[in-house]
């Protein structure tokens, strides 16, 4: 099966077949991080461009990364040191782009939807690299192939999300994704940070935390937003740390191969202790790792494929 | 100047007149009525007649909630463009809603719109003032001058007055003009910065959510205010079932609300917003289908008494923005109708139960005399081609603005003539 989408906006949109086409390719693309010269010239000629309305630390240079590996021409903007801060719009900011051709525009935007927008406009292949609280797709790839290289196989795993998921991007496409593949996901949280009928989404829904890590062999924790104090959706970090972080005496109910995963950046002391967060059963840095497999894989099947003269 | 409508089937519903009948309109008055033929002998030579075989011949349809935009932001409406609008949808009144800019709360914004209106010469437009000043929520704006300057009701609309205080002496004090309030029912707290209905699809969209408990708390909370002073209170836009039921109840407790729903909130469901189309982006959101059936039932047993259609003209610089930031707010003037007739081919709603939400009943809701046919009324008439089918085009609206989720739709129904006080404002 070929990979024919013109853009990544969600893992919603993806088949599984297609999802195994994304996690094949990064497979093949791992090895180039590991060479001394990490550079391939797959995609020479072609521009990238990182259009970041949002701060990014990690998702940014690892696209940024990804793209230099396979010898595209990268350009990064980010929304405070652009015309986005003279009052441009995202419409007139990609019409602007467009006009420099580009072969792929790498959006991240603080509203849900943004993405979708702006590839009903543009010819350059759009890749998703977070929108609001609705989708993180590269995210989600990056977990389904670092579940895949512990634990051999992604269906029949059974997988806890923690924590905040209503305001969780990851957690949303990772939802799709793992539901996708064949996985059980639970998924633990206080009943604020819960979204209305998200057991429709097939998953099971639980509020403490307990009641999923020892069926889970793989534990998600997610990122709890400090703002989110202020929105009466939790009294206070203490105990949000008490009650919904990840801590060892948790853990110890967990099953003896459980992996732990983080889509960063972390809370330490907050939604996951840092004995758990470096202890042996984390892979959040192989995350790290796999990131830029998947978003190599992704810019060589948008346009690095077929499209080669 | 005098005029023959001839052929038409005549649907009336306040005087429950289904039938075939002729009518003689004379200057700005409808003159007589009667079987068809039988009114040849009252025409003379220069006797205008129009052909309405095949036709409905149907009071002119009133719309209870219209925003015109003017004062304030021109770009996307005017009087003007807004009645033209309006009268291409069959409608020959309108109320337009006071949250202009300056906000309408005082007689000069009144005597303005009116005599925009008067320039435009098509439909009648009945303005609404604001419940309180600056539409602020803290003090009640001047009721006696707004009456006297003419507006036909007074509503917060798009702000909902928060001060359960304030709705209270809004509701005593509107009384004594014999003016209705009518209600913008939102609890902002709990909608917050929502942008979509709470529910299944919000949580896949990632899109903050209004929970339909939004809009019941200040259904329950102004019903209650309405069986404490007496007054009359109408609210707007009804989105959810919980709000159908509650008005259903408080009407069989005798408390004098009215209610309307718009075409937008018995057409669509929330499962239409997965593709981040900003124009349906509204305040209330457009609900579940539980909700939509539930409009369909308050639409069926009358407890919904009126279709409006929140007619909220926007710019391509407020919608083709990111979902989180588009303003709320659909146009509606110009497919009312048609999406109104889809119920009565959906048999929720007979011919007369349907014109009645457009006519009779939100004449009734503001104590006027309009929205019938009868000798010696004004001659405010529609003349309807109830089976044409056509392919909705937001480029040929009259409308300033284009911000209208039904582009594409192939819908049936449309006026084809519209009089306003014996003159035609409309001809297809």
């Amino acid at each position: 099966m070929q990979f024919r989408k013109k853009d990544l906006l969600g893992i919603k949109q993806l088949e599984p077949e297609e999802i195994e086409v994304i996690l094949e390719t990064a497979e093949t693309f791992k090895e180039i991080s590991t060479r001394t010269i990490k550079k391939v010239p797959t995609l020479r000629g072609r521009t990238v461009v990182h259009l970041f309305y949002e701060p990014s630390t990690r998702t940014r240079t690892s696209f940024e990364i990804a793209a230099k590996r396979l010898s595209a021409d990268t350009f990064n903007i980010s929304a405070s040191t652009s015309s986005i801060v003279k009052g441009e719009s995202l419409l007139d900011t990609a019409k602007n782009l467009e006009a420099m051709n580009p072969d792929v525009i790498v959006l991240r935007h603080s509203a849900a939807g943004a993405p979708h927008m702006l590839a009903r406009r543009v010819e350059a292949a759009v890749v998703n690299a977070g929108d609001g609280m609705h989708e993180h797709p590269t995210q989600a790839l990056l977990d389904l192939l670092t579940i895949r290289d512990n634990k051999g196989t992604i269906s029949g795993q059974t997988v806890a999300i923690i924590g905040d998921i209503a305001h969780s991007r990851v957690a949303r496409s990772n939802i799709w994704a793992l539901t996708k593949m064949g996985a059980r996901v639970l998924v633990a949280g206080p009943k604020t940070m819960i979204p209305r009928d998200l057991d429709k989404l097939g998953v099971e829904v639980y509020n403490h935390p307990e009641e999923v890590i020892p069926e889970a062999d793989v534990i998600m924790m997610l990122r709890i937003q400090m703002e989110r104090q202020g929105k009466m959706l939790l009294p206070s970090l203490r105990e949000y740390s008490k009650i919904f972080g990840l801590t060892e005496e948790k853990l110890s109910k967990a099953k003896p191969d459980v992996l732990i995963m983080h889509p960063g950046p972390i809370n330490r002391g907050v939604e996951i202790s840092p004995s758990v967060a470096d202890g042996p059963y984390s892979v959040i840095l192989n995350q790290v790792t796999n990131g830029v497999a998947i978003r190599m894989a992704l810019l060589y099947l948008l346009v690095g494929g077929e499209k080669d003269e | 100047m005098s005029k023959l409508i001839r052929g038409g089937r005549v649907l009336d519903p306040a005087n429950g007149l289904d039938d075939f009948h002729d009518i003689l309109v004379e200057g700005s008055i409808i003159r007589s009525m009667g079987p068809p033929g039988s009114l040849d002998a009252e025409a003379h030579a220069s006797t205008e007649i129009i052909e309405a075989v095949g036709l409905w011949v149907v009071p002119g349809l009133i719309d209870l909630h219209t925003h015109l935009r003017e004062p304030g932001e021109e770009y996307k409406e005017t009087i003007l463009t807004g009645s033209r609008a309006a009268a291409a949808g069959g409608f020959t009144t309108i109320c337009s809603m006071p949250n202009t800019k300056p906000v309408n709360d005082n007689s000069a914004v009144t005597d303005f719109i009116l005599r925009r209106a008067a320039e435009a010469d098509l439909v009648r437009v009945c303005p609404v003032g604001a419940i309180s000043q600056g539409q602020g929520g803290e003090l009640l704006a001047e009721y006696a001058e707004l009456k006297e300057a003419g507006v036909v009701a007074v509503s917060d609309d798009g702000q909902a007055v928060m001060n359960s205080q304030l709705m209270r002496r809004a509701l005593e004090y509107a009384q004594v003009f014999n003016l209705p309030v009518i209600s913008h029912a939102e609890d902002r707290n709990l909608a917050a910065d929502g942008v979509m209905n709470e529910g299944l699809v919000s949580t896949r969209l990632g899109l903050r959510e209004i929970p339909s408990a939004a809009e019941d708390v200040m259904v329950f909370r102004d019903c209650s205010l309405a069986e404490l002073t007496g007054g009359r209170l109408h609210i707007a836009h009804l989105s959810s079932g919980g709000s159908v039921e509650l008005v259903r109840q408080f009407k069989a407790r005798g408390v004098k609300v009215t209610a309307e729903a718009t075409p937008h909130h018995f057409t669509l469901t929330d499962e239409a917003l997965e593709n981040f189309d900003t124009n349906l982006k509204v305040n209330p959101p457009i609900r579940s289908s539980k909700d939509l059936a539930a409009i369909h039932q308050g639409l069926a047993d009358g407890t919904i008494d009126a279709i409006a259609t929140d007619h909220a003209p926007h710019s391509t610089i407020e919608k083709d923005v990111e979902f989180d930031y588009a303003a709320f707010g659909m146009i509606g003037l110009e497919t009312a109708l048609p999406l109104t007739l889809r119920l009565v081919e959906q048999g929720i709603l007979s011919p007369l139960e349907a014109l009645s939400k457009l006519t009779c009943n939100p004449a009734r809701v503001l104590g006027i005399e309009l929205g019938l046919l009868s000798p010696g009324l004004q001659a405010d008439i529609t003349l309807i081609d109830p089976r044409r089918e056509f392919t909705v085009d937001v480029n040929l609206f009259r409308s300033k603005s284009r911000n209208s989720p039904f582009h594409g739709w192939k819908l049936k129904g449309y006026a084809v003539m519209v009089l306003r006080d014996g003159k035609v404002i409309f001809r297809k």
